[in-house]
């Protein structure tokens, strides 16, 4: 299993060939108060940088893209339900879709856990 | 962060660079405080401490203490300054008591509002509070338009600050003995530690509270005063905006602009009844018009199905897809756990229960027209008063 970040402030977690996708701590806190989340139905094709969910807080709207492209296995019902989830627990339970790689090289050349904590204290 | 649609502004139609931000006399204290900081009105304010939900929630429970200095206060004095000032805002001033303020509007001469305001006969004078974002033009158009005999004072040295809630009542009392005595919309001198403040109860959350104008100089011991009391906090714009959303209050250069008239904009309660029979007041034409006739679009309110937040923008259909209107404010009621929006539609369909379509980014959302407030207010009227 390993973990990579975005410069959008998102995460994934891959397993396999399938990839876990939420948004970082720090997007969370950067959104506030979270009240709205939509995830795609699984089925669903995207491609990388394809818009994959909505997530508004209080003061903003915001789109979340698709890291890597690949099929949607899983969009997650419980931050739909609740969407303040996400501000609990943003890399863990409040994560918004799995999918199933279609190109994992995909994942090259994004950030790493480290990486992308030292470039977000520089933020 | 996922990129945004809409960064938060609240900026009264100006578009605003980080250059040339002015700072609140209480900017360090803010800062202190947690305070994150957002351009709006030409200022660096605080728009969120703890978190706008809190905050919003804290205010509707016990009280929370806004710093609204970047507001304009201006003090008219001359020969029949009400006589004059009426010329400009639609409100009966001649019949207001001392110590008395009501809601107004300077408007244009084809009865546009070019802003939004609090009036207040202060012994021989006036004192106006106007919004930040507008101040400037609004003097200029006091300056051009009133006759040189009003002298108008703009108060650059006195900050503002707002103490909103069901206990701010209790809170400012402790400190300032005798406010709890002042009526809804009415306003008076006291004095704290020795220091003047002019305090009058209003605001503009829909619930019980105080404006206080007070120097620059005295403001952060004040609000230290104030916060020394655990029912306060400090409260910063993001809920300023969802409280006065709830409580179905207009924000300039958003709900209202010159291109909107008091009838339009539904504040036709701020047009005293002489006024309305006698006109003489800048657009009294158009507006004695529209009040006998309707204007072609009025400002409602509107419950949005779902969950997702409906917000500025958002085009108003009808059942056949045709633009009626438009969204001027929406979001997150956090009082009521559901999204609430106002906008401007066409009359009539603007009737409380008109279903209407909202479309926003090729999304559309089912609401229905309902009567402002959304959350009732809860103003203090002394019996009598």
């Amino acid at each position: 299993m390993s973990l990579y970040f975005t410069k959008d402030h998102e995460w994934i977690r891959v397993d396999g060939d399938v990839a876990t996708v939420g948004i970082s701590n720090h997007a969370q806190e950067a959104l506030g108060d979270i009240v709205f989340a939509e995830v795609p139905d699984a089925g669903k094709s995207l491609s990388k940088g394809d818009d994959a969910a909505v997530v508004e807080s209080v003061k903003a709207a915001s789109d979340v893209y698709a890291p890597v492209g690949g099929e949607v296995v899983e969009g997650n019902a419980a931050v739909g339900d609740d969407p303040s989830l996400i501000n609990r627990d943003p890399e863990g339970e409040g994560w918004f879709f799995k999918l199933k790689l279609s190109d994992p090289s995909e994942l090259d050349g994004l950030m790493d856990e480290a990486a992308y904590r030292e470039w977000v204290a520089t933020l | 962060m996922p990129s945004a649609h809409r960064a938060f502004e609240r900026t009264g139609g100006v578009t605003e660079s980080s250059e040339n931000l002015q700072k609140l006399p209480l900017d360090g204290w803010h800062r202190a405080r947690g305070g994150r900081m957002v351009p709006f009105a030409g200022y660096e304010m605080p728009v969120q401490y703890e978190g706008i939900m809190a905050e919003h929630l804290w205010v509707r429970e016990h009280a929370g203490l806004f710093d609204v200095s970047h507001m304009g206060q201006l003090l008219f004095h001359g020969p029949e300054v009400d006589r004059a000032l009426e010329t400009l805002f639609p409100g009966a001033l001649l019949i207001l008591k001392d110590g008395r303020l009501r809601y107004s509007m300077l408007l244009s001469e084809d009865g546009g509002i070019i802003d939004d305001l609090m009036a207040t006969r202060r012994g021989e004078q006036f004192y106006v509070v106007v919004n930040g974002a507008t101040k400037e033009g609004d003097i200029a158009e006091f300056e051009k338009r009133l006759p040189r005999t009003i002298v108008m004072d703009h108060m650059k040295e006195q900050a503002l600050l707002a103490l909103q809630g069901p206990e701010a009542v209790q809170v400012l009392d402790a400190i300032v003995p005798g406010v709890s005595e002042l009526s809804f919309m009415q306003a008076a001198l006291f004095h704290w530690d020795g220091k003047p403040l002019w305090v009058s109860r209003s605001g503009y959350t829909g619930e019980d509270g105080f404006e206080i104008s007070v120097s620059s100089r005295d403001v952060e011991a004040l609000a230290d005063a104030i916060l020394a009391d655990e029912r306060a906090k400090p409260i910063g714009l993001g809920a300023r905006d969802s409280l006065r959303l709830e409580a179905g209050l207009p924000l300039y250069g958003h709900d209202l602009d010159t291109a909107t008239t008091p009838v339009m904009a539904d504040l036709t309660f701020a047009i005293g009844k002489r006024r309305r029979a006698e006109g003489g007041f800048a657009g009294s034409l158009r507006i004695m018009a529209e009040l006998e006739n309707g204007a072609a679009q009025k400002r409602v309110g509107l419950l949005v199905e779902g969950r997702q937040p409906v917000r500025e923008g958002a085009l108003i259909l009808d059942g056949e897809g045709n633009e009626v209107g438009r969204i001027t404010s929406g979001g997150h009621s956090p009082t009521l756990g559901r999204p609430i929006a106002m906008g401007y539609v066409a009359t009539p369909l603007a009737g409380e229960g008109s279903a209407l379509t909202l479309e926003q980014r090729g999304k559309l959302f089912q609401a229905t027209v309902t009567p402002m407030p959304f959350v009732p207010h809860r103003y203090f009227r002394k019996q009598g008063a």
